[in-house]
């Protein structure tokens, strides 16, 4: 079983990302730190599998967003978004 | 609730409220396919949806393992209820326990609803084509629904192709209701069987494909709005070939769902 | 801010029972290996790949293998059980690799300095750390076989660090090398409050567990 397979995306990050943000983000436009391209937040490849949340660039693989859950906290990694437009 | 921003008064809207686990109570179960199994939920204070949107479900066992999927939400929004339509996979750790355990009554914890790109509505005008691999064809079929509950005038600005791929044709979703929705050229069903055939069979056998999308899918310049959902593999060659048939890449969503059953 | 569970009626997952003192605390058997990656699968080509011990600083000594000059290195055949944070156990994995100690002395005589930490680095740009002891004294290997058969790329191959008495994230795929520190740098998963060390059977799943 391929990794590729195993993937998902942005979709399914929905939940968590909910309680980062305000509001859902999944149609956001992000923009990635690494490449410059800009696509919404549900198009972002999702990886991790049960360690965690990892959201990488379609574009270029480059990690956007990182999410772990851990003693009661959750820890997150923007560094990967360069901006993120959010629709009213 | 206003704040004082110097002088001037400025309104703000409240917060949208935060998205929280809730039991939800299981009201009836169908067994669509011998694999397929929708379960209808009554979830308190439920929101309303859009249609393709998902719920989480977690399930914790007694000794504290917890286990958590997503799963699309199979009614319209107009239905006013929550239905789950839910493939088993075999080596699954939840959806064996939500098709085989799992009966009305018992409660279920889930959060939603989730998602904003991943989503139709019927003010979205323009040419819709779907396209589903497997149980892909749920939050499709959501949409399906909201089309076929919308007015005459919103129905006509929105014509429907709907490209499915199933195994065979006992394992196709929905059947008997996608052959009363489809209403050719208006809205056009279109199933591809990539096992076994019954005898009679005139459509489509094989996996979808370049020639197949060509055949199916508006030209680029009519620009429809694309859904595509179903395994990651898939969707993915699926959305390569649109965007290499000239379909705008934005206009182009995507739903992976993981690896097949 | 953890409300009370709701228990669902029947569920248990998959799990199947094991022997008593096999599985490390909160941990359950598995009879399939799970794909777990934090990323794609890199593809590298045996022909440009190498591994590399290297110290802290661009000045640094460092001891460079091609893919045949590892081949070249004593083989090993570990069986060992494996421990996923994500409360998977694996009985008797079969693998064939080098020992990081052979590697880590080959380093030092090129003058690669002694550190009390190493991060393993890897196509793909992950990386996770771990006290060097962890690595040494026979309890490490770069494995590039696994079941009798080269290791294949989901599992990382063409090779990745084994260090089973560790949680398996520990264990890095598609590794290319490690640096010898003086001090701890966490890596992917440690930089976001994964454990610094790892160790199954005290725990240590997250920084701050004893």
């Amino acid at each position: 079983m391929q990794t590729e397979e195993l993937r998902l995306d942005g979709n399914a990050a929905g939940g968590v990302l909910r309680e980062l943000f305000a509001q859902d983000v999944t149609a956001a436009l992000g923009t990635c730190a690494g490449c410059g391209t800009t696509g919404a937040v549900g198009a972002l490849l999702e990886y991790g599998h049960g360690m965690g949340t990892i959201l990488r660039c379609p574009q270029c693989d480059a990690t956007v967003l990182r999410i772990v859950r851990a003693s009661g906290q959750l820890r997150v990694d923007l560094s990967g978004v360069l901006f993120l437009t959010i629709p009213e | 609730m206003n704040e004082t921003i110097g002088e001037r008064v400025v309104a703000s809207a409240p917060a949208p409220p935060r998205l929280e686990w809730q039991v939800a109570t299981v009201v009836s179960v169908i067994q669509e396919t011998p694999r397929a199994r929708t379960l209808t939920l009554d979830v308190p204070h439920w929101p309303g949806h859009r249609a393709g949107q998902h719920v989480d479900v977690r399930l914790v066992a007694e000794d504290g393992y917890q286990a958590q999927r997503s799963y699309s939400i199979a009614s319209a929004p107009a239905d006013g209820m929550v239905a789950l339509t839910v493939e088993r996979l075999d080596d699954g750790e939840v959806s064996p326990y939500l098709c085989d355990v799992l009966q009305p009554g018992d409660g279920v914890e889930v959060r939603g609803p989730i998602g904003g790109y991943f989503v139709w509505e019927p003010a979205q005008r323009g040419p819709l084509l779907l396209i589903a691999g497997g149980s892909g064809i749920v939050p499709l079929m959501a949409m399906l629904r909201q089309h076929a509950r919308a007015d005459a005038a919103a129905r006509a600005g929105v014509p429907v192709r709907l490209l499915y791929s199933a195994r065979t044709l006992d394992d196709v979703i929905y059947r008997a209701e996608l052959e009363r929705l489809a209403d050719p050229p208006q809205v056009d069903v279109v199933l591809t069987l990539t096992r076994q055939t019954p005898p009679d069979w005139r459509g489509y056998h094989r996996r979808v494909d370049r020639a197949m999308l060509e055949a199916v899918s508006w030209p680029s310049a009519d620009e429809p709005n694309v859904f595509v959902c179903g395994p990651t593999s898939l969707v993915e060659s699926v959305a390569t070939v649109l965007v290499a048939l000239g379909h705008d890449a934005s206009r182009v969503r995507t739903e992976r769902f993981g690896p097949t059953g | 801010m953890a409300d009370k569970p709701f228990i669902a009626r029947g569920f248990h997952g998959r799990r199947a029972a094991a022997p008593a003192g096999r599985l490390p605390p909160g941990q359950y058997e598995t009879r399939d290996f799970p794909v777990l990656s934090a990323g794609p699968t890199p593809h590298a080509s045996l022909a440009t790949w190498d591994f590399t011990i290297r110290g802290a600083g661009d000045a640094s000594p460092s001891m460079r293998w091609s893919w045949d000059e590892l081949q070249a290195l004593p083989h090993e055949t570990p069986t060992v059980d494996i421990h996923c944070v994500t409360k998977w156990s694996k009985f008797d994995t079969k693998w064939e690799g080098v020992s990081v100690d052979t590697l880590l002395e080959a380093a030092r005589a090129a003058g690669v300095a002694d550190g009390a930490f190493v991060v393993a680095f890897c196509d793909g740009g992950y990386t996770t750390n771990l006290p060097l002891a962890d690595v040494t004294g026979g309890k490490a290997w770069v494995a590039f076989g696994y079941d009798g058969a080269p290791l294949p790329p989901e599992h990382g191959g063409p090779a990745r660090l084994l260090v089973p008495h560790l949680y398996f994230w520990k264990s890095a795929k598609w590794v290319r090398g490690l640096t010898v520190l003086p001090d701890d740098e966490p890596g992917f998963w440690e930089q976001l409050g994964y454990h610094d060390r790892g160790d199954p059977w005290r725990e240590q799943r997250y920084r701050g567990d004893p």
